[in-house]
């Protein structure tokens, strides 16, 4: 096979765009299978997140008289972009890490966000005044949690060694010391915030703002939305595993233990999810900027003292 | 339309009925019925539905604001009438603030909608869910 054919296949098919489809829905049948079990239901069957995509693809779209209609469908396709590319990032640092370049931490930080600029984008364009609400929540959020994210990192720089590519931080794992462990947790607690569960669903918030964000989207639209968050179900576990973990299947460890971090890091996401109820805004602010805030704060200072005394557990 | 019978999206519509069919319907929801293994939801926009359960006999109030949520919703898409005041009125019949029932209502907007009814006072959760799947089995 000659080398574009092979690079286009890897980009569509295998770890690209189908794959990573298919397994974040999935991944999302998984979240509502163990919601169900946890409320003592029986759930919807394996197929249902299929089912939901293919019948959305098949409906009308509608489209506000008052939106700002290039926006307003523009959006969501630069959300699954990002998303998309992130996951490939991480998939080629998962099977192929000596190839190329397959960017670093900061790139992946900076896709991280897409995702949520496309939400705000897409959902201010759509003129209704609960998406409006939800736009402002969504805003919020995401200034209150990025600081804690990128705080979380820099500590796992720091216990790498100054490592900025994510193939070589995949090669070890921070996640086995004190400092580490602090910056995991709290990361896991911004990819909740990320991903939009409770308890930081207040930009969605079904019970007050109908769906906030996506509330005027119909259709194939919607059902673009809903793939997006689909692949980021898979793509931020993984990103998690690759700078936590030590990474998905490298340093010779056989691949149903990488599948055994990414199962683990999406039941924590999921059981987060359902035993907390949603907090207001302004009470996720003050948790991730002030709590969040010194706990990373402590756990930069921990890891600066570990490197330089050399005690590879703080 | 076959992968909307697998996956029914639903949004509540009260139009003027006594909390009763609409407490029901919220029955449906719980651990013990769970609709969710049909593929069935509660979603919270009209924009994201593909079914409507609508209660109620239609006050002249809420008859402009039914059209508009039917206008609202994407198409193809169910409008499922649920109690007797939704079917026929019930016992509204006479009631000078009555313009339903449903259908009259529906089919000003769109005479080829597609209208299922639930009769009952209050239609019990399985009534509710066996009429539901049974209008999805002749669509």
């Amino acid at each position: 096979m000659t080398e574009p054919l092979n690079i286009l296949l890897q980009i569509l098919v295998f770890p690209g765009f189908v794959f990573t489809v298919a397994l974040g829905l999935v991944a999302s049948w998984v979240v509502r299978k163990v919601s169900a079990l946890v409320q003592w239901r029986v759930g919807p069957p394996l197929f249902q997140p299929f089912y939901d995509i293919l019948k959305l693809l098949g409906k009308e779209t509608l489209v506000p008289q008052q939106a700002q209609r290039t926006v307003f469908m523009a959006a969501p396709l630069v959300g699954l972009a990002g998303v998309l590319l992130l996951s490939t990032m991480l998939w080629r640092i998962a099977f192929q890490p000596a190839e190329l370049f397959v960017g670093d931490i900061i790139v992946a930080i900076y896709l991280m966000v897409l995702p949520s600029l496309a939400l705000i984008l897409g959902s201010s364009a759509s003129a209704s005044p609960h998406a409006a609400v939800g736009t402002s929540r969504e805003m919020k959020l995401v200034m209150s949690y990025e600081l804690p994210l990128v705080m979380a990192f820099i500590v796992v720089i720091i216990k790498t060694g100054g490592q900025i590519s994510l193939a070589a931080i995949a090669e070890q794992a921070p996640v086995l010391s004190v400092s580490g462990m602090l910056a995991f947790l709290v990361s896991l607690l911004c990819v909740q915030a990320k991903l939009g569960f409770v308890p930081f669903d207040m930009a969605e918030a079904e019970t007050e703002l109908g769906s906030g964000l996506y509330m005027e989207y119909s259709g194939p639209l919607l059902a673009i939305w809903k793939l997006m968050q689909a692949i980021m179900l898979v793509a931020l576990p993984l990103f998690l595993v690759t700078v936590f973990m030590g990474g998905f299947g490298s340093a010779g460890m056989p691949l149903a233990w990488g599948i055994g971090k990414y199962v683990l890091v999406l039941v924590l996401v999921i059981l987060i999810k359902n035993t907390h109820p949603r907090v207001r805004i302004d009470q996720a602010m003050k948790f991730f900027w002030v709590y969040c805030g010194i706990a990373l704060a402590a756990a930069v200072v921990l890891a600066m003292i570990g490197n330089s005394c050399g005690w590879t557990w703080l | 339309m076959w992968s909307l019978k697998k996956s029914v999206w639903v949004f509540h519509v009260n139009t003027g009925a006594c909390n009763n069919c609409d407490i029901e319907i919220v029955d449906c929801l719980t651990p013990k019925f769970d609709i969710e293994r049909l593929g069935i939801k509660l979603v919270g926009s009209p924009r994201h539905a593909d079914a409507l359960l609508v209660t109620g006999g239609v006050t002249a109030q809420a008859a402009p604001r039914l059209r508009e949520v039917y206008r609202q919703t994407p198409k193809p898409c169910i409008v499922f009438a649920i109690g007797a005041c939704a079917c026929d009125k019930g016992i509204f019949t006479t009631g000078y603030h009555m313009v339903g029932p449903v259908d009259k209502i529906i089919k000003e907007v769109d005479p080829n909608a597609i209208i299922a009814y639930v009769p009952g006072c209050p239609p019990k959760p399985e009534a509710i869910i066996s009429g539901v799947l049974k209008a999805l089995a002749v669509l």
